[in-house]
């Protein structure tokens, strides 16, 4: 049975686009044949995250319009062949997606594939409530700070009503939080929300706690998601996140304060060589 | 006397620590939520027919607008609608 996941947040620049991309890649590399697609329509980004955007040809939108079948808009990714990329379209119609159109397409998507990342577009418009519709989880992704949090519950209210399981009366779609940009060090100063305050208010299962990490910004300027840099930090806890998504037990790692004193003297006589 | 308040305000500022803006946060937060998560529920004619209601009531009675409380709760299975209105006195 194909999953559908949403990755939502409500509150932009969280870091949705930076989580479908990695998730999507850590669920191609256990050998599950995925899809990821972007519904930010106008705004496409997914592609330059996976380093794909010179292979676009054709869209999302001209497939629901019948301008281009699915086979000829899906990219297959450079390094794994198991995923496969719908790019958003650049179109200023806000239209553009339909209810039914984006059923019709995830329907055939379904015949092939074991999951399908919906990556949403920021907000609580059409693109956002459309990526979510059809979905049977959802990872909510969560920025330790106030707008992000409050944003979130948002979306967890839009999860439970309007959503074709909630329609349907057809159990509830699985929720999932993943905390995004997390500074334990800011943390431990309490300038930063931390994972248990996070917890006690939105309430949701939790999949995993991404640090704050230069790797997301390396990945993002050389188009390969962070995931793949199994060397980082950010980079490991995604992979942590997928097994977790999958049933796996994986203990949380990166909510301690670098404070190795062993790393701490090396970088001391690093910098004296230098 | 100066130097005394100044070792003084020191003193206290050592000892009680302003409020860490993290716990602000989730104070703030708690709030908020809390409060949109009961309006969430709230059916969208809510509003309005908490307007009608009050109208019609004021037709018949000089009721204080401010002295209303409209609560819709949810129990299992079914909903409550509550109004709470207070007449004035009879003279």
């Amino acid at each position: 049975m194909t999953k559908i996941i949403v990755v939502t947040s409500g509150k932009g620049g969280v870091g949705k686009t930076t989580t479908s991309a990695s998730f999507a890649v850590g669920l191609a590399n256990r050998g599950f044949k995925t899809a990821v697609i972007d519904f930010d329509i106008g705004l496409r980004n997914l592609d330059l995250i996976m380093g794909c955007e010179r292979r676009v040809v054709y869209d999302f939108v001209n497939v629901i319009r019948g301008e281009a079948n699915l086979n000829q808009a899906l990219i297959r990714d450079k390094h794994n062949k198991e995923l496969y990329i719908l790019p958003a379209s650049q179109t200023r119609d806000k239209d553009a997606l339909t209810l039914e159109g984006v059923g019709t397409v995830l329907d055939e998507l379904r015949k092939t594939f074991d999951y399908i990342v919906c990556d949403s577009p920021a907000g609580i418009e059409r693109g956002a409530q459309l990526a979510m519709y059809y979905a049977d989880s959802a990872i909510v992704v969560t920025n330790p700070e106030v707008s992000s949090v409050r944003d979130s519950d948002r979306m967890l209210g839009l999860l439970s009503s309007k959503t074709k399981r909630a329609e349907e009366g057809n159990g509830k779609i699985t929720e999932h939080l993943l905390l995004t940009r997390y500074s334990p060090k800011r943390v431990s100063k309490g300038e930063m929300l931390s994972l248990e305050d996070v917890n006690e208010i939105l309430a949701i299962p939790l999949l995993g706690v991404i640090p704050e990490s230069p790797a997301v910004l390396k990945a993002s300027n050389s188009g390969v998601p962070v995931i793949v840099d199994s060397e980082s930090d950010a980079g490991q806890a995604y992979a942590d996140a997928v097994a977790r998504y999958l049933g796996e037990e994986v203990p949380l790692r990166f909510l301690e304060e670098k404070s190795n004193w062993l790393k701490r003297i090396f970088s001391f006589k690093e910098k004296e060589v230098v | 006397m100066n130097l005394v308040n100044n070792v003084f305000s020191r003193l206290t500022n050592h000892f009680c620590r302003p409020q860490k803006s993290a716990k602000k946060a989730k104070e703030r937060l708690q709030i908020i939520i809390s409060h949109e998560r009961a309006r969430r529920d709230h059916p969208d004619y809510l509003a309005s027919m908490q307007k009608e209601l009050l109208d019609v009531i004021a037709k018949y009675v000089a009721i204080d607008k401010d002295a209303v409380r409209v609560e819709l709760e949810r129990q299992e299975g079914c909903s409550v609608l509550e109004l709470n209105i207070v007449l004035p006195q009879q003279e």
